[in-house]
């Protein structure tokens, strides 16, 4: 038979805190983005990706400062150059207008619609996605039997039909390619706040009387945001295909304005007679796409280390 | 499982009805009418010929016209070339470019399921290196820029394939290779994705621990089970072979649908138009349906819940 004990508080001595060395962090914390920079830093395809993409953008910017002549004017006397002479680095095209100038601001006009693209495509698909997901129930269902619908339409037979609606030039390309591009950044931004918002700490925010905007845009959002960067990375060059596939079939930009769907357009008219009308703005082209899909890639892996295999 | 069936099926049915149904009145909110010489006209004879065509009538009127003829397989007739009935344009252009998509995403899917293979094989060698570089390219040179440069190099430069037309089988190498790059990109992406993860599963070392031969595992254990999510990329394949195919077959001047279909919006051949839009929708939406069936087919968890998620 055992003998009963009885514990009496003078039996335990409070012991304090302990050390509180013991605790502490010795090295200095970091944050999610530095975080994920040290990440993105280790990735070579990715920091080659970004220096792309800068090296193209200035070029892009500053690129027409460096020679003498403009996008726009034609000298029919030098035709079809395909050798650098009087400064014409790329040559001149069919109608004796120097490739330099015309690749750049091509380039330039070529970006500015898919950012202009891709800023309208956050837009549209960050409110609808956010809404549906936090509120979920009858709005959700709706709002996701119409994004059904879109979704098995294909992308490429919206943007056509649209762009036929629109007097054809930057804004017209931008807003066609946005009408399908929203879709699945709104699915993204859904499935996550979805899952956030069963979170402890939104459920604590709404006890506090915190209101739907409130918790939307100071809980949700921020928490968000890496899926939604990354998305926007490979809506980029996808953006950028689409301008330049439409301006090949002539839905797009018409010449002489230029962007590089128009220059590789034009280029492959000439191609027999001089193909480097076709193989610069194609290579850039294609450099910013592979840029974009690396830099992509590479945040990815930084922001969402879970993903990576 | 036939719950599901059916719920795809409906959701199938409502979005070519949205198709069908948007087509037609964005054609009919066009700025423009598909009349020739329009200017030349007295109002007399445009009123007859607005009157001949039934395009005088108010447009739900027209629509539900142009329904009812729909369901019966009548697409109307072509606007631009004289009575030509749109039905047999594209069965005359469907010849052409269903023989280059199919051997376009055939090529592929071969090259890319044994590049994919290998490089989940033998990661991190030469041959991995390789695959990914495949994919890198598949993914940032767009397949018009592919078409225009390999019709230049391979069909003007070096000759050894017809550069432009459909009268011989050699003529159509150069176009299904150009369509068949970004399948090669994604296939071999998501294969070597799909082997790596199956490859560590435990069924793996089990399998190897009977010893079973190395030929039978890798087919029978990995391969199999690395197949099932690949097939989910077959829609979006087969809708990437038929954007690309608009371009492409203006280039390679093959009298296939692509390039009836981009000849008709820069006609404004609203039938013909309309047609193809819905043929490529039906041609969409029903490959789509059918990789879902395949995939509840294959994974038995799908048929269970009923949803992919």
């Amino acid at each position: 038979m055992s003998t009963e004990k009885t514990y009496t508080p003078d039996l335990f001595e409070p012991i304090g805190q302990l050390d509180k060395r013991a605790e502490q962090l010795n090295r200095k914390q970091v944050g999610v983005w530095k975080d994920a920079w040290l990440r993105f830093k280790q990735n070579k395809g990715a920091l080659l990706g970004l220096f792309l993409v800068l090296v193209i953008g200035l070029l892009a910017i500053f690129g027409p400062l460096i020679n003498d002549y403009d996008w726009s004017s034609q000298n029919v006397t030098i035709k079809n150059q395909d050798t650098a002479v009087d400064g014409h680095y790329f040559g001149t095209d069919h109608a004796g207008r120097d490739l330099w100038q015309r690749v750049w601001y091509g380039a330039k006009v070529s970006l500015m619609i898919a950012f202009l693209a891709v800023f309208l495509d956050v837009i549209i698909g960050v409110t609808i996605g956010g809404i549906s997901g936090y509120f979920g129930g009858r709005v959700d269902a709706v709002i996701q039997r119409f994004i059904e619908i879109i979704y098995s339409i294909p992308n490429l037979i919206i943007i056509i039909l649209l762009i036929m609606l629109m007097e054809p030039g930057i804004w017209a390309i931008a807003i066609s390619i946005a009408m399908t591009g929203w879709v699945p950044m709104s699915r993204i931004v859904r499935a996550q706040v979805l899952k956030l918002r069963s979170q402890e700490y939104v459920l604590a925010a709404r006890t506090l009387g915190a209101s739907h905007k409130r918790i939307l845009l100071k809980h949700l959002i921020p928490n968000v945001i890496g899926p939604i960067i990354i998305a926007v990375t490979f809506s980029i060059p996808s953006a950028i295909f689409f301008e330049a596939f439409l301006s090949f079939i002539g839905l797009g930009l018409r010449p002489p304005e230029a962007s590089l769907g128009v220059l590789i357009s034009e280029g492959n008219g000439f191609m027999q007679l001089s193909p480097h009308n076709l193989i610069w703005p194609a290579t850039v082209l294609s450099i910013l796409m592979f840029a974009f899909n690396m830099i992509g890639d590479g945040l990815r892996d930084a922001l969402d280390p879970r993903m990576k295999k | 499982m036939a719950r599901y069936i059916l719920k795809r099926f409906s959701l199938m049915i409502v979005t070519l009805l949205v198709i069908i149904t948007a087509t037609f009145f964005l054609m009919h909110s066009l700025p423009g009418t598909p009349l020739k010489n329009e200017e030349k006209l007295s109002p007399e004879l445009r009123a007859q010929i607005l009157e001949q065509y039934g395009l005088d009538k108010p447009a739900y009127v027209q629509y539900f016209k142009f329904v009812g003829h729909l369901v019966q397989g009548d697409l109307g007739k072509s606007l631009n070339y004289d009575g030509r009935e749109v039905t047999d344009m594209l069965m005359q252009g469907f010849g052409p470019s269903l023989l280059i998509g199919s051997q376009a995403l055939l090529f592929g899917v071969l090259i890319g399921l044994i590049l994919g293979v290998l490089a989940a094989l033998k990661r991190n060698t030469w041959l991995d290196s390789l695959a990914t570089g495949a994919s890198i390219m598949g993914v940032s040179i767009p397949s018009f820029v592919l078409a225009a440069l390999l019709a230049y190099f391979v069909g003007v430069k070096l000759g050894w394939l017809p550069a432009t037309g459909y009268d011989t089988y050699s003529a159509t190498i150069m176009p299904s290779f150009a369509l068949s790059f970004a399948v090669i990109a994604q296939i071999s992406r998501y294969v070597r994705t799909e082997m790596v993860e199956v490859l560590e599963q435990d069924y793996m070392r089990t399998a190897k621990a009977k010893g079973i031969n190395r030929f039978a595992i890798l087919v029978r254990h990995a391969l199999r089970n690395a197949l099932i999510p690949a097939i989910t990329v077959m829609g979006p394949l087969a809708v990437n072979i038929i954007t690309g195919s608009l371009v492409v077959e203006g280039i390679f001047a093959i009298p296939g649908m692509g390039k009836m279909f981009v000849e008709s919006i820069l006609n404004n051949d609203y039938t013909v138009i309309m047609g193809t839009t819905i043929f490529y929708s039906v041609l969409i939406v029903v490959t789509l349906f059918i990789v879902d069936l395949l995939y509840g087919i294959i994974d038995p968890r799908i048929r269970i819940t009923g949803a992919k998620e």
